[in-house]
């Protein structure tokens, strides 16, 4: 039995052999993601980001819990968690430290938890990120939260692989003009003011309603507006509310069609990630090592711009 | 992409509250460039090997000062091993007795390190041991 079709078949062991092996890209993972790929597809992405210490892994904590346990008798989802952390520039040694809020969740076989270190990527998640999505979804996980490193203002890469963009907020992290700049407030479909029973939270979050007021037209119906939820991660306080606003969101995008396009614009984002990455290696294969380092050294002693020592690879 | 990072998950089993000693180690362990998963207090040896399933590591450090260790490290290893994970190192810190070092490394622990162990030489055996 390949590692595919145990995954399938929903073994564990194998779905975490599996996704190490995609996260170290090696042929085994590529050819798997080939073999599961027509098997994703049906998960609906959420994606948690938002500066460090707002309380991200406790709130997926919290949603994860929700999912499992619906209020109302509906039947459980599958959740998986994909939680990133930053991998060190310096020693290439990381700490993944989400697990530590999410213990609630442990000894729930209809969760699955996985860790990743960043290996280099500076957008927020791993390059290989994607890939594990894939094979969460493929194993038919029903949500899959994927929380990304404690982001600042441009780290707006989950944008590019969730259906549904949470950016969590906490008090006092910065005024109106904070909140006019662009970047990752604009990537939110639900704001979070997480934190919430922390003075100031009230502040925050007229802020952030007063940034949405600026910018978005008032009298559109096909226009989604982000909702501000305020939440109490560590007590679940908020969390039907935000669970709500989640799945009105999906609802808004199946309604309007915003989810095939959602869904064509993360495909052709990933194809062009990986077109990039093969086109450079596939270009690195082409030069010798030494022709590469002449011209390097030649850049280095100001002797050709950049431009052209560009133009001097790619000839 | 391809290099192979060593992944260590670092938990503290039972009952007393002191993971000073488990934050030094998962420093160093990330100094010396692995990926270190930290699970923070008060696991059970369940939530232990459910962990180090879905994180797929490849090595289990423990850290315990509570005197629990003869019980807690064979529960442990005895269910990594019936999750399928019988190829998962495991090793010790913490307060262990010297009388107690043997019986845990006859039952598979990698290495007991106490007070005063140096963290060069727990990265260096863990490399050792997972990349041979």
């Amino acid at each position: 039995m390949t590692l595919s079709s145990s995954v399938l078949s929903g073994d564990r062991l194998a779905l975490a052999r599996l996704l190490t092996q995609v996260e170290n890209g090696t042929p085994v993972g590529r050819r798997a993601l080939d073999e599961l790929f027509a098997h994703a597809g049906k998960a609906h992405r959420i994606g948690v980001t938002g500066a460090p210490g707002t309380g991200k892994s406790s709130l997926v904590n919290q949603l994860a819990r929700y999912y499992r346990h619906p209020p109302d008798g509906a039947d459980p989802c599958r959740v998986a968690v994909v939680a990133v952390d930053p991998t060190s520039p310096f020693t290439g040694g990381a700490i993944l430290g989400d697990r530590v809020r999410m213990r609630d969740l442990a000894g729930d076989p209809g969760v699955f938890i996985r860790s990743m270190a960043t290996r280099g990527s500076l957008g927020g998640l791993a390059a290989a990120t994607t890939a594990v999505v894939q094979v969460f979804d493929a194993a038919g996980f029903d949500v899959i939260l994927i929380e990304t490193v404690g982001a600042g203002q441009a780290e707006v890469d989950i944008a590019r692989l969730a259906h549904t963009t949470l950016v969590v907020e906490a008090p006092g992290l910065g005024d109106d003009i904070q909140a006019l700049k662009a970047g990752i407030l604009e990537i939110a479909d639900v704001l979070v003011v997480n934190k919430s029973d922390q003075p100031g939270a009230d502040t925050a979050e007229r802020i952030l309603r007063n940034m949405l007021e600026l910018g978005h037209p008032v009298n559109s119906e096909r226009i989604w507006l982000p909702p501000i939820l305020c939440t109490v991660a560590t007590e679940g306080r908020g969390v039907p509310d935000l669970a709500a606003a989640i799945i009105r969101h999906r609802e808004f995008l199946q309604l309007t069609g915003g989810w095939q396009v959602r869904e064509r614009f993360l495909l052709q984002a990933e194809l062009e990630t990986i077109l990039h990455a093969a086109l450079v290696a596939r270009w690195r294969e082409g030069i010798s090592e030494e022709e590469y380092h002449r011209i390097l050294t030649e850049l280095v002693e100001r002797r050709i711009s950049p431009y052209q020592a560009v133009e001097r690879l790619l000839s | 992409m391809t290099e192979r990072k060593i992944r260590v998950l670092i938990a503290k089993p039972g009952l007393d509250g002191h993971d000073r000693g488990a934050k030094v180690v998962a420093r160093a362990l990330r100094d010396a460039g692995m990926e270190v998963i930290y699970t923070g207090l008060r696991q059970t040896p369940e939530m232990i090997a459910e962990a180090a399933l879905q994180e797929d590591v490849d090595i289990v450090g423990l850290s315990i000062l509570s005197g629990a260790h003869m019980t807690l490290v064979p529960r442990v290893l005895e269910l990594l091993k019936a999750n399928g994970q019988e190829q998962v190192k495991v090793f010790v810190g913490g307060i262990i007795p010297d009388e107690d070092v043997p019986h845990l490394k006859g039952i598979g622990v990698t290495g007991v390190y106490g007070p005063g162990a140096f963290t060069e030489v727990i990265a260096a055996d863990i490399r050792k041991i997972v990349l041979g």
